[in-house]
């Protein structure tokens, strides 16, 4: 049984002006210790199949016309409420963009990760390496000493001081870090992270992939990585998929892909990033060459 | 944080001393002889003089007023020329009745205002929605006073379980004074009789006066409530599992709080200085009807000290609202 399979989903968005379809059967599998980078330009539905395995879409606004979403077995598109959250933060881990509005500004650090390690202590006790008639205190204290555990291991000096502090008081990569560390609290098996580095700069950025890359060696997880910037999947990445206007255009192995890409868009995707060597005048956009191929 | 209070109540004076002139200015310059109406229409120059002389009133302007703000330090705040009663003394006997009146309309709009808003935005285009909304702009549409009639009209004259007028039943004594508010000394002094006499002549002026500020609190939560649901951090909080009770009642809210805590500060003080209309209706002994009764009789030294007294309390209930700022966005207490 795989991690994470998705097969054939198919998604449409309802907006003032109507439905559209966002995601065009999507096929997708993933297995525990695999780093799968999902790259693709803005718009072309990788956040939206991120959102999807959690099923964070709102009913309201999303509709899946076709396929399924199967985690460990379990069939999340037709899961019931009560069983999505046993998944989400225990089972499947998010990390999203912006370290600056991705976490809560009115609490501090260390809230926000008691309640998430508590809420992953519910379904698992073991989280907290508690058993499963541990008191409210026993249980509260436990987070903590978990909280200031995972903040130490995502590299936050002075943990036990620092956890009470509030997110405006540390730097964007430190904030990221945080994030992290929410996400990771409840030990997860599938890290879902959409472009976690794309608002830090490059030296940060850097850190930050260390940082994942070592939790994923550690834990064995499998993990999505969500991207717009190939050089992330170089670096990272063990398997990468290509997404284009809501379809996966090509998945496989990160150096296959890289190396000798088999679709015209990713060759595209490829031409557009700037080297050393190219001229003023030379760099092409995705669209003048995907013009070209016809 | 003291030395912040510390420095927020000494700006207080300058305030205070510049409303205390413009206000006497205001009040002095108004044509029109106060002690020609003390003295009747039928006094002698003479008497008229000597009115004039007991209250200072022939003294030039800028020295009156100097004679009143050096009692004003001592705790002399001028004597009513009218009821020939010290202003101090009379503001200490009806301030109470209205800061009950204005805190039980506060508790009021507070207490249903938040919960009706959160849920309002939760349940955003419901059944709930559409009644608050539609309750909401009658609320801030209808004056005070016409909702004061409508309200008596209904609980007294129709279902007559509520009395119509006054503070507490002119037959009985009032609870024993501590505090001034008949409903807390009444709790305090275990007199339950007294409680519900004066929560009863409590209930309708103060609902009478909450319903606007009830209502801009729902719309106003409603609204920042709306925004914090779409903040990224919700997102984060939902995609790790924390369960939607938990987001709204502590993340959700403790974010929503802030703005609606601007509207609550600047309500207290608009209540407090508009309470005179539902005290005129409802016949409530408070400042506002005192005031008014000073205003058309043009005894300006109560004027001036229910308007320093009403200034000092806005200045205080803006000086907690700035505080609690604090508590509810921790960006705020560290600049």
């Amino acid at each position: 049984m795989s991690l994470l399979e998705i097969t054939n989903l198919n998604l449409a968005m309802r907006s003032y002006e109507g439905e559209t379809q966002i995601l065009h059967g999507i096929d997708l599998k993933i297995e525990r210790g695999e780093i799968w980078g999902m790259v693709g330009e803005t718009g072309s539905g990788k956040s939206l199949t991120g959102l999807s395995i959690s099923r964070l879409i709102p009913a309201a606004t999303g509709r899946y016309l076709a396929g399924s979403i199967r985690f460990e077995g379990t069939d999340v598109l037709n899961a019931t409420e009560r069983e999505m959250r046993k998944l989400r933060g225990r089972k499947i881990g998010m990390i999203f963009q912006d370290p600056t509005t991705n976490l809560n500004p009115a609490f501090r650090i260390g809230t926000q990760l008691v309640d998430v390690a508590l809420h992953a202590a519910e379904h698992d006790p073991s989280v907290l390496g508690l058993s499963g008639n541990a008191s409210r205190r026993e249980r509260r204290r436990a987070a903590r000493r978990v909280a200031i555990e995972m903040l130490g291991k995502v590299g936050i000096s002075d943990p036990i001081e620092r956890i009470d502090a509030y997110p405006h008081q540390f730097s964007g990569g430190m904030r990221q870090r945080m994030l992290i560390a929410m996400a990771m609290i409840g030990k997860p098996d599938l890290l879902i992270a959409d472009e976690p580095t794309t608002a830090l700069d490059v030296s940060v950025q850097a850190q930050i992939l260390k940082l994942i890359h070592q939790l994923v060696l550690e834990r064995d997880i499998g993990v999505l990585m969500i991207t717009h910037n190939l050089g992330v999947v170089a670096q990272l990445c063990s398997h990468v998929a290509v997404m284009y206007r809501g379809r996966i255009l090509e998945t496989g192995p990160v150096r296959t892909v890289l190396k000798q890409p088999s679709h015209a868009y990713t060759r595209a995707l490829l031409a557009a990033i700037p080297t050393v060597h190219t001229k003023r005048g030379e760099l092409r956009g995705i669209g003048d060459i995907m013009a070209e191929a016809g | 944080m003291i030395r912040y209070v510390i420095r927020r109540l000494l700006l207080l004076v300058p305030m205070l001393l510049g409303l205390s002139v413009i206000v006497f200015a205001i009040a002095r310059l108004l044509p029109g002889d106060p002690a020609a109406l003390a003295a009747g229409p039928n006094a002698t120059p003479e008497v008229l003089a000597s009115v004039q002389r007991e209250f200072g009133l022939d003294k030039p302007i800028p020295l009156q007023y100097w004679d009143y703000l050096t009692g004003l330090v001592q705790g002399d705040w001028g004597v009513s020329i009218f009821t020939r009663r010290p202003v101090f003394e009379d503001i200490v006997t009806f301030l109470p009745a209205t800061l009950e009146l204005v805190a039980a309309a506060m508790l009021i709009a507070i207490v249903l205002g938040i919960p009706l808003g959160l849920a309002a935005a939760v349940w955003r285009n419901g059944v709930l929605d559409y009644v608050t909304r539609t309750v909401s702009l009658g609320g801030i549409a209808m004056p005070r006073f016409f909702l004061g009639l409508l309200l008596q009209l209904c609980f007294v004259t129709w279902l007559d379980i509520l009395p119509l007028s006054g503070r507490f039943p002119l037959i009985d004594l009032p609870p024993e004074e501590i505090t001034g508010f008949y409903t807390i000394d009444s709790l305090l002094t275990g007199d339950w009789y007294a409680l519900r006499v004066s929560l009863a002549h409590l209930a309708l002026p103060a609902l009478a006066m909450s319903l606007s500020p009830l209502a801009t609190i729902i719309r106003m939560m409603r609204a920042s409530t709306i925004e914090v649901l779409q903040q990224d951090y919700i997102m984060t909080e939902r995609a790790l599992g924390l369960s939607s009770r938990l987001i709204l009642f502590k993340y959700v809210l403790k974010n929503a709080m802030t703005s609606t805590l601007t509207v609550i500060g600047l309500y207290v003080s608009w209540l407090l200085g508009g309470t005179v209309l539902v005290e005129t209706v409802f016949d409530w002994p408070g400042l506002g009807l005192y005031a008014t009764q000073a205003i058309l009789s043009q005894d300006f030294m109560p004027v001036i000290g229910v308007t320093l007294v009403i200034a000092i309390i806005y200045l205080l209930s803006m000086l907690i609202v700035d505080l609690l700022y604090g508590v509810f966005n921790p960006k705020v207490r560290s600049s």
